[in-house]
């Protein structure tokens, strides 16, 4: 009897080892004394060895583990977002209370485990390594979001983000369930010929669809399951919010669109009204629920919603030009999120309002290198030209024309233009002044010992730090993350190439 | 060259940064010469039956189709001209006086020149949309920075976000229509934003008809014309003078040869079918803005519904869609950028002596500036379409092109010039003769703004005494716009005289 053990591709697993083995070895350095303030260290050498062997990777799709993985060039590129997304999180999170009170250590381990998670979901095609890749991605967030233990906002930022979060696994797994049930396969290339094979508009298919593309908008935060959007991003440590609002987002959508357009692609006349009209909730819900935030993080969590109602739209149309609009706006979205947080964490650590509105007035005069990022990042986000947000859209309404869904790009217009309304104030209080006697006001209820009233500060609100903006650890990534807005906006075509690989990898 | 003229602004406005602060104004000035000079050099060098000329073309973003493309015709070449012109003019006058935080209102206003001129020499349909849109960002920030709260509590930054979601609500429709447009045009094949391209294969009618709209409101709301002018009082009460006087000289007009670069060539079959609506359209801006201008007040607001009024009227030499009306259209865009610059510039100057922008708080002041007044008289006049201004001729061959045209509207629109005299010379006697009230003293304009606004008025009486200059250069540019609505060019027009 002959025994073949298991063909093991090393060189396509390398990545998710790297990962494996990063969180073990950071996880470690806590328990050593010696070692304990080298957790961030060590976790940005594990994020560029696993950079460095994606993009060794590039261009070489390949079946992993009999197939249960993929790592494509969508899947690397996703990788890539949330492993940058990462790595500036650690930057961000230095000398962040959050990360001392959980543990150093802790800390930056759990962090490792969700972009393993992320890392995972972007190449899984089998429901199996799906659920497995999501609550890899979910559970250490969980926790992460309630790291900054002394914080009332923080613990129930996590509590509510766990229950939310599992009603959304629950209803995917529920989802998933009934798609195994109709199809008989647990593969997403099974699932489609399944479907294929059995009875036309199968209830057990359509409502394992509608199952999973609930529990999927519930990760993406698309209205109208995104009310736990805001309060979460709201309480969580900032670097933790700037995380989560991108790559989390990133990684669902890589497995959201991998799911649609591969598993579910036979159906796809089914599912893409229903997923236009959620984009359009999504911007709709967003947009008007950002309107009159003062908490910079609640703005940019209802902006999230927003945001993800448009990348909803690349999925929607189900073409590759879609894809790679989508991947170019998630890149875009990066950057511009990074910008704008580390601004928001600068400021939090600088002055008593927390991530009220009133810590950015005036920056302008006062510290134009913190204003010129986050103002570049509102203009961005609003979709205006010279940035790369303005050709993100245009390479979104692009492919949403060909797929002959003007209206919902007629929908991205107006609901930029409500946008705006949210946006273009953040970045009048940087330049021009609080003029007005109501604002002054306002300014002098907040002025009052940091009380509980203001957004985002608690009683025990942390030390003031006045020099936090000036660290490089923080200046660095906004001014870099800035200059890469600006750059893919007058020239994007390098970012669209590598939209267009990862674009051309599935359909 | 194109490219040159295109970012010279911009690169002065960026290398100013470094400066000493003193130096900023001075130096953003000499990049606006220095752009004024290649835009003469282009002029210069411009070939009147040449077609497009001087072009760049290169692969933007390949990817989506999109193209680096620039040109000069018969179409732009003045009003490139004219911004060029007017940048200077703003600049010199602005780094006269003491701005705030000077760097950043230079690069501002530099940057803001280099987007106009972008949307000018545009040749790629969304290359003209980006340009179009970048022209808000510098404005937001001179607006909202630099303009002032007024009494009654509206801040310069909620006026100046209003005008933003206005006008962005017409250019983000506008983004959709374009990319629509070059989707459509080729039905599956390479997508091409090319201007040219996209003319020489027109859209079905049924997409025309909304295409059409979404560009036209684009281009209606910056203008203003009547019903979607509603940022203009508060925005125009805000803004700094020497960031309007640009403003209203320059960026109003960009809409206008929208439609002549873009609506007309594109759209022809929905342009014929919507013809008669967007007449209304510009018969009641010119109505209303002229009642409105001899009711109000405020100088701004005067200069203002008066832009209202002449940008209906441009409009309609427009869509009267014949040869003449256009070239009309364009001698009047130059005209009234000429006039309505200066008339800021001196409500600027007016304000410093009086303290104030209120017609009843003014008068007299002609007693001891005779030059103030000359030049004030000039622009006036040139305002009201005096017989022998150019902005007689303009005007007069929009209402030919009009009366052959649609002979009714023609009738109502010849009333908006009787009344342009009723508000131009109330504005001038209210400020300039009457008694001079108390505490206000009369003088003379100084030297160094004299300066400024001197080659301005000069080039108001230049343009007066050979209009030609403009029309004979447009006409060949302008017979092809239009000529795509009403068919083969029709020979015999006024401008061949």
């Amino acid at each position: 009897m002959n025994f073949h053990a298991p063909h093991i591709d090393y060189a396509g697993l390398s990545p998710v080892i790297a990962l494996t083995v990063g969180v073990c070895v950071v996880l470690l350095s806590a328990v050593f004394r010696p070692l304990r303030r080298t957790a961030p260290a060590l976790t940005i050498l594990t994020l560029a060895a696993t950079a460095g062997l994606l993009i060794w990777q590039w261009n070489d799709p390949q079946d992993l583990v009999a197939g249960a993985l993929r790592l494509d060039d969508l899947a690397i590129a996703i990788s890539l977002i949330a492993v940058l997304m990462a790595a500036s999180t650690v930057l961000l999170s230095l000398r962040e209370p959050a990360a001392e009170q959980a543990g150093s250590g802790e800390y930056h381990a759990l962090l490792l485990g969700s972009v393993l998670g992320m890392v995972l979901l972007a190449q899984a095609q089998n429901l199996v390594a799906f659920f497995v890749g999501i609550e890899t991605l979910s559970i250490p967030l969980y926790i992460l979001c309630a790291s900054n233990l002394r914080r009332e906002r923080s613990l129930e930022s996590g509590l509510k983000y766990l229950i939310v979060g599992s009603l959304g696994s629950a209803t995917l797994l529920y989802g998933m369930a009934f798609l195994y049930g109709g199809s008989g396969s647990t593969d997403f290339a099974g699932i489609a010929e399944g479907i294929v094979k059995g009875p036309a508009s199968d209830p057990l298919v359509l409502i394992g669809i509608a199952l999973t593309g609930v529990g999927l908008a519930f990760k993406t935060s698309i209205a109208p399951f995104h009310q736990w959007t805001p309060d979460v991003y709201e309480g969580a440590p900032t670097p933790i919010t700037s995380f989560m609002a991108v790559a989390t987002k990133a990684a669902a959508f890589a497995v959201f669109v991998r799911f649609f357009d591969v598993a579910l692609s036979v159906q796809a006349s089914d599912w893409q009204p229903a997923l236009a009209v959620l984009a359009a909730a999504s911007i709709a819900i967003g947009n008007v629920g950002a309107l009159g935030q003062r908490s910079l993080k609640r703005l940019l969590g209802y902006s999230g919603v927003a945001q993800a109602g448009y990348i909803l739209g690349g999925l929607v149309v189900a073409s590759e030009a879609g894809v790679s609009a989508l991947v170019f706006y998630l890149a875009a979205y990066a950057f511009m999120n990074l910008a704008a947080f580390a601004v928001v964490v600068a400021r939090e650590r600088e002055t008593p309002y927390g991530d009220d509105i009133e810590a950015v007035r005036g920056l302008g005069g006062e510290r134009p290198l913190l204003a010129w990022p986050l103002t570049i990042s509102m203009l961005g986000l609003a979709g205006l030209p010279a940035t790369a947000g303005f050709i993100g859209k245009l390479y979104l309404i692009e492919a949403l024309v060909e797929g002959d869904y003007t209206w919902l790009a007629v929908f991205i217009a107006v609901g930029t233009m409500i946008s705006l309304a949210y946006y273009l104030p953040v970045v009048a209080a940087m330049w021009m002044g609080p003029e007005t006697a109501g604002d002054r006001r306002r300014g002098e209820q907040v002025t009052a010992p940091a009380g509980p009233a203001i957004a985002g500060a608690s009683p025990e609100a942390d030390p003031i730090d006045p020099d936090a903006g000036r660290r490089p650890y923080l200046l660095v990534p906004a001014l870099l993350a800035t200059a890469a807005v600006v750059f893919f906006g007058v020239i994007p075509q390098p970012l669209v190439e590598f939209a267009e690989h990862a674009g051309a990898s599935l359909l | 060259m194109t490219s040159a003229l295109l970012w010279t602004p911009l690169a002065f406005g960026l290398l100013g940064l470094v400066l000493p602060r003193r130096l900023a104004g001075w130096w953003a000035t000499l990049g606006a010469v220095a752009t004024l000079g290649l835009a003469i050099a282009l002029l210069a060098g411009f070939d009147s039956g040449g077609g497009l000329q001087d072009t760049v073309d290169v692969n933007w973003i390949p990817g989506l189709g999109v193209d680096y493309s620039l040109g000069v015709d018969g179409l732009n070449v003045f009003l490139i001209l004219l911004t060029a012109v007017l940048w200077t003019g703003a600049a010199a006058f602005a780094a006269l006086r003491e701005q705030e935080r000077p760097h950043l209102f230079f690069l501002m206003m530099l940057l803001g020149e280099t987007a106009t001129l972008g949307s000018f020499l545009a040749q790629d349909l969304l290359l003209f949309v980006l340009f179009f849109d970048l022209m808000l960002v510098p404005f937001y920030f001179l607006f909202g920075a630099w303009g002032t709260d007024r009494e009654d509590g509206v801040t310069a930054s909620a006026a100046t976000l209003k005008m933003i979601v206005y006008t962005l609500i017409g250019s983000l429709l506008m983004l959709v229509a374009a990319i629509a447009t070059a989707v459509l045009s080729a039905d599956g094949g390479h997508v091409s934003f090319s201007i040219a391209d996209l003319a020489s294969q027109p859209l079905g009618e049924g997409s025309q008809r909304w295409i059409f709209w979404f560009f036209a409101i684009a281009f209606l709301v910056k203008m203003p014309a009547f019903l979607l002018h509603g940022w203009m009082p508060d925005a125009y009460r805000a803004a700094p003078l020497p960031a309007l006087a640009v403003f209203s000289g320059v960026l109003a007009k960009v809409g206008a040869y929208g439609f002549l670069r873009i609506v007309l060539p594109l759209f022809p079959d929905a342009t014929v079918e919507f013809q008669e609506a967007m007449l209304i359209i510009a018969l009641a801006s010119i109505l209303y803005g002229s009642v409105m201008a001899f009711t109000q007040t405020n100088v701004r607001l005067i200069a203002g519904y008066s832009s209202v009024a002449q940008l209906g009227f441009i409009t309609a030499g427009i869509f009267a869609l014949r040869p003449d009306g256009a070239d009309g259209a364009i001698l009047q865009m130059v005209n009234h950028g000429l006039v309505v610059a200066p008339i800021f510039i001196i409500v600027a100057i007016l304000a410093e002596r009086t303290g104030s922008e209120d017609l009843r708080e003014m008068g007299g002041l002609a007693m001891r500036a005779p030059v103030l007044a000359a030049l004030f008289l000039i622009v006036a006049l040139a305002t009201l379409a005096m017989p022998g201004s150019a902005n007689f001729v303009g005007e007069l061959y929009i209402l030919n092109g009009l009366l052959q045209a649609k002979i009714v509207f023609a009738f109502v629109a010849i009333s908006g010039v009787a009344m342009s005299a009723y508000y131009a010379l109330r504005l001038y006697q209210r400020t300039m003769h009457n008694r001079l009230p108390d505490g206000i003293a009369s003088r003379e304009i100084g030297l160094r703004d004299g300066l400024v606004l001197a080659p301005l008025v000069l080039c108001i009486l230049g343009l007066a005494l050979y209009p030609q200059l403009i029309l004979h250069r447009a006409d060949p540019a302008v017979q092809e716009s239009v000529g795509a609505v009403e068919g083969p060019p029709t020979p015999g027009t006024l401008a061949k005289k």
